[in-house]
């Protein structure tokens, strides 16, 4: 047999076992961030909020990352809600962990999300997740695009990658899953004013108008003594 | 000769760079070894990765594998002195080098991310293009209107008296 044959027979089988091994040894979602913890411990987190302290309305919002609705809700409500509640001191926003089990990937995103919360980046990082959900219609391993949406957040990716290998906040998540099952959360998103769940009957994603409203009416009501 | 093995090794490399580009495409193998910029995932799951209907890559393994069986074909010692397969290995290789530069268009000034593997495809059809564009040149030069062949052309002894 000619030379070059060989050669280029022996490259072949060098070339397909490299792929075979990049293949096999492509790390996926660290286990310790994307399942369930095996307990659950209360750390005295509940949530990271936007608003000011003293607004009188407190909205809880329960979601999921890799839920569409959270996404078109965050996208395309939440601007709004922002400069019309929030900004004006009329509202205080908060965001609670409901990962959904029908979701591959819901608390992996969120782990990513509370990773780069403890750099202070939570809010960068949500609006990464929630601004490039395509990640969520692949059905794909999103560690490595979840590194650079960290990074385009200005998250320190070493300090990032320790987090999500040790899982750190796993337990906060289904802490927060939990406290959501307690209050009825059904769904996401799923709303609360004040300790109320809102929006029972309402068969459409709620608006900016739809939160005036709630706000408006909490407003009305007189001051308890 | 050396030009179409050049061309046949480097579309045998490219057919791998892009079969695992494919893979993972597909979903297999988890997270793409991209390195510390990671841009791959980005480039892997923009609304460009897929044409018409396919992934993107899957177009790299079926073009790479056609560059790399007409260079093997090429290369039968019957086809050697053949120039038509130089003009359609610089054909093959210039729609893969057309389609590599809209490719790399698209990353640099649409979905600005980098894809290291994109990158790594994009030089190797670069190279395929060049080689073949070489062996084409060189074959129109070799061509039989103008060759010399110094066997054809040595004087053939007469018949002596």
């Amino acid at each position: 047999m000619n030379r070059f044959y060989v050669v280029l027979t022996v490259l072949a089988v060098v070339l397909g076992v490299s792929v075979l091994a990049l293949l096999k040894t492509s790390g996926g979602a660290p286990a310790a961030a994307a399942g369930p913890p095996p307990t659950v411990a209360d750390d005295g987190f509940r949530g990271y909020s936007l608003g000011q302290e003293s607004a009188p309305v407190e909205i809880v919002e329960y979601l999921d990352f890799e839920c569409p609705v959270c996404a078109t809700f965050a996208t395309v409500q939440m601007p709004t809600i922002k400069e019309q509640l929030i900004n004006t001191g009329r509202v205080r926003w908060r965001f609670r962990d409901y990962p959904l089990p029908i979701h591959k990937y819901s608390r992996f995103s969120a782990h990513a999300a509370q990773c780069a919360g403890a750099q202070g980046k939570y809010f960068d990082m949500q609006d990464q997740l929630f601004e490039h959900h395509q990640w969520a219609q692949t059905g794909k391993d999103p560690s490595s695009l979840f590194r650079t949406f960290a990074q385009a957040a200005g998250v320190d990716l070493k300090t990032y990658d320790a987090c999500m290998e040790s899982g750190k906040y796993a337990q906060r998540i289904e802490y927060s899953r939990q406290e959501g099952e307690k209050l009825l959360v059904d769904g996401t998103p799923t709303f609360f004013a004040n300790g109320t769940k809102l929006f029972i009957s309402l068969r459409r994603l709620p608006n900016s108008d739809d939160f005036k409203a709630v706000v408006d009416s909490i407003s009305a009501r007189p001051a308890r003594r | 000769m050396r030009y179409r093995q050049t061309i046949a090794v480097l579309a045998l490399v490219g057919c791998f760079v892009a079969l695992y580009l494919w893979l993972h495409a597909l979903g297999y193998g988890g997270a793409i070894k991209c390195g510390a910029s990671g841009g791959c995932e980005i480039v892997q799951t923009s609304q460009w990765a897929t044409f018409l209907g396919l992934p993107v890559a899957f177009y790299g393994v079926i073009g790479y594998l056609a560059v790399l069986v007409v260079a093997l074909a090429a290369l039968r010692p019957a086809a050697l002195a053949q120039t038509s397969w130089s003009t359609l290995l610089a054909l093959l290789a210039t729609i893969g080098f057309g389609f590599t530069l809209y490719l790399t268009y698209l990353e640099l000034f649409v979905i600005h991310a980098i894809c290291r593997w994109c990158i790594g495809s994009a030089a190797i059809i670069t190279l395929i293009w060049i080689v073949a564009m070489a062996e084409w040149i060189a074959s129109g030069v070799r061509s039989p209107a103008t060759r010399t062949d110094p066997a054809a052309s040595r004087q053939q002894p007469g018949p002596r008296v």
